[in-house]
C-alpha cells in the first residue's frame, strides 16, 4: 500500500451515525390518507376519456373528506402529496401535466379554505365540491391560456370544462356526503 | 329487471339527492348551473365563420376567405400540413404530427372555433364577420 493511502492519524474518519426521524401519529394519518388519494388517481388516470382533459377528479373525495374530518391543514398535505407522488408514479414530474394538475389542486384548496367558512347549516359537502371543481378547472385552464396554448381558442372549450366541473362536483360532494355519514 | 333491487335503487336517487342537499347546496347548484349556460352563451356563438387564420410558432401564417375551395401547404416545425378549405369550412386534412389530434378534429365551421396542432406549432381559428374576444387577443 503506498504511503499516502494509509490513515495515518492525520484524516480524521467522520462515523456517520444512523438518524431516525422522528415521525407523529398525525404523519402517519396524512401518509394514509395521501395513500388512498394517490390510488384513485391512479385508477382515474388509466380509464379513457372521451374528451382529452374532462375526469372526475375522484381523489377529491379524499380531499374533502380529510377536510372535514381532519381539519384545512391535513386536507391541504395529502392534496398536494397526492399531487407530488402520482406525478412521479405515472412518470409525469415537472411535465405540463404536472403543472395543470398542481395548479388545480392549489386553487381548488383556495376554494376550500374559504368556502369551509360557510354555515355548516346550510351549506354541506355539495357546496364546497361544486366550488372547488370550478376552482380546479380555473387554476388549470389560466396555465394553459397563459403557458401552454397562449390562443384565444381556448376559450371555446370553457363551457364544456365547465361543464363538466358542475357534474363531477355535484357526484364527489355526495359521495363525501354519504361517507361522511358511514364512517 | 324492472323488479330488481338495483332499479329500484336507481328509481330512489333523485328522492336521495333531495334529501342530501341543504338549501345552500340548491342555492350554489343553480347559480352553478346559471354560470355554465351563461358560459354557453357567451362563449359558444352559432355565427358561420367567413375567415380562416393559421398561425405558425406564435405568429399569425396567413388569413383565407372560407368562400373558396383550396389546399393550403404549410410548413410547420415537423413537417408539410396540408390544410383545406372548402364550402365554408376548413380542417387540417393532413399533418406530420404524430397525435394526429389536429386531423381527427374534422371539419370547422362556426366562428370561434379552433384546432390546434402543438407538435407541429401550427393552428387554424375560425374568424366571424365580427371578432368576439377582442381584448383576449394581442
Amino acid at each position: 500500500m503506498p504511503r499516502d493511502a494509509r490513515n495515518d492519524g492525520r484524516v480524521k474518519i467522520l462515523k456517520l451515525k444512523p438518524t431516525h426521524i422522528q415521525t407523529t401519529a398525525d404523519d402517519h394519518r396524512i401518509a394514509k390518507l395521501a395513500a388512498f388519494a394517490i390510488a384513485l388517481h391512479m385508477v382515474e388516470a388509466v380509464i379513457p376519456s372521451p374528451l382529452p382533459g374532462v375526469k372526475p377528479g375522484i381523489a377529491n373525495i379524499v380531499t374533502l373528506y380529510v377536510l372535514y374530518q381532519y381539519g384545512f391543514a391535513t386536507a391541504a398535505w395529502v392534496s398536494i402529496l397526492r399531487v407530488f407522488a402520482s406525478s412521479l408514479l405515472l412518470g409525469q414530474f415537472l411535465s405540463p401535466t404536472f403543472a395543470l394538475s398542481l395548479s388545480g389542486a392549489i386553487l381548488s384548496l383556495a376554494a376550500l379554505w374559504l368556502a369551509m367558512r360557510l354555515p355548516k347549516k346550510y351549506f354541506s359537502t355539495v357546496s364546497l365540491s361544486i366550488l372547488a371543481a370550478f376552482a380546479h378547472i380555473a387554476g388549470q385552464l389560466l396555465v394553459v391560456r397563459l403557458w401552454l396554448i397562449p390562443h384565444a381558442g381556448v376559450s371555446y372549450l370553457i363551457p364544456i370544462f365547465a361543464l363538466a366541473a358542475l357534474f363531477f362536483g355535484l357526484i364527489n360532494g355526495l359521495i363525501t356526503a354519504k361517507l361522511l355519514t358511514k364512517m | 329487471m324492472l323488479n330488481s333491487p338495483l332499479f329500484n335503487k336507481l328509481l330512489a336517487q333523485p328522492k336521495l339527492l333531495a334529501k342530501q342537499l341543504l338549501i345552500g347546496d340548491w342555492f350554489v347548484l343553480l347559480a352553478s348551473l346559471l354560470f355554465v349556460i351563461y358560459l354557453f352563451n357567451t362563449l359558444w356563438s352559432n355565427e358561420y365563420a367567413t375567415k380562416v387564420q393559421i398561425r405558425l410558432g406564435d405568429k399569425i401564417y396567413a388569413t383565407y376567405s372560407l368562400n373558396q375551395q383550396r389546399e393550403i401547404h404549410v410548413h410547420g416545425k415537423l413537417g408539410d400540413a396540408i390544410i383545406s378549405i372548402a364550402q365554408g369550412k376548413a380542417r387540417f386534412a393532413k399533418s406530420p404530427c404524430h397525435t394526429q389530434y389536429c386531423v381527427h378534429q374534422g371539419w370547422l365551421s362556426r366562428a370561434g372555433q379552433a384546432a390546434i396542432c402543438l407538435p407541429n406549432q401550427i393552428s387554424l381559428e375560425l374568424l366571424g364577420e365580427n371578432k368576439l374576444y377582442d381584448s383576449l387577443n394581442y
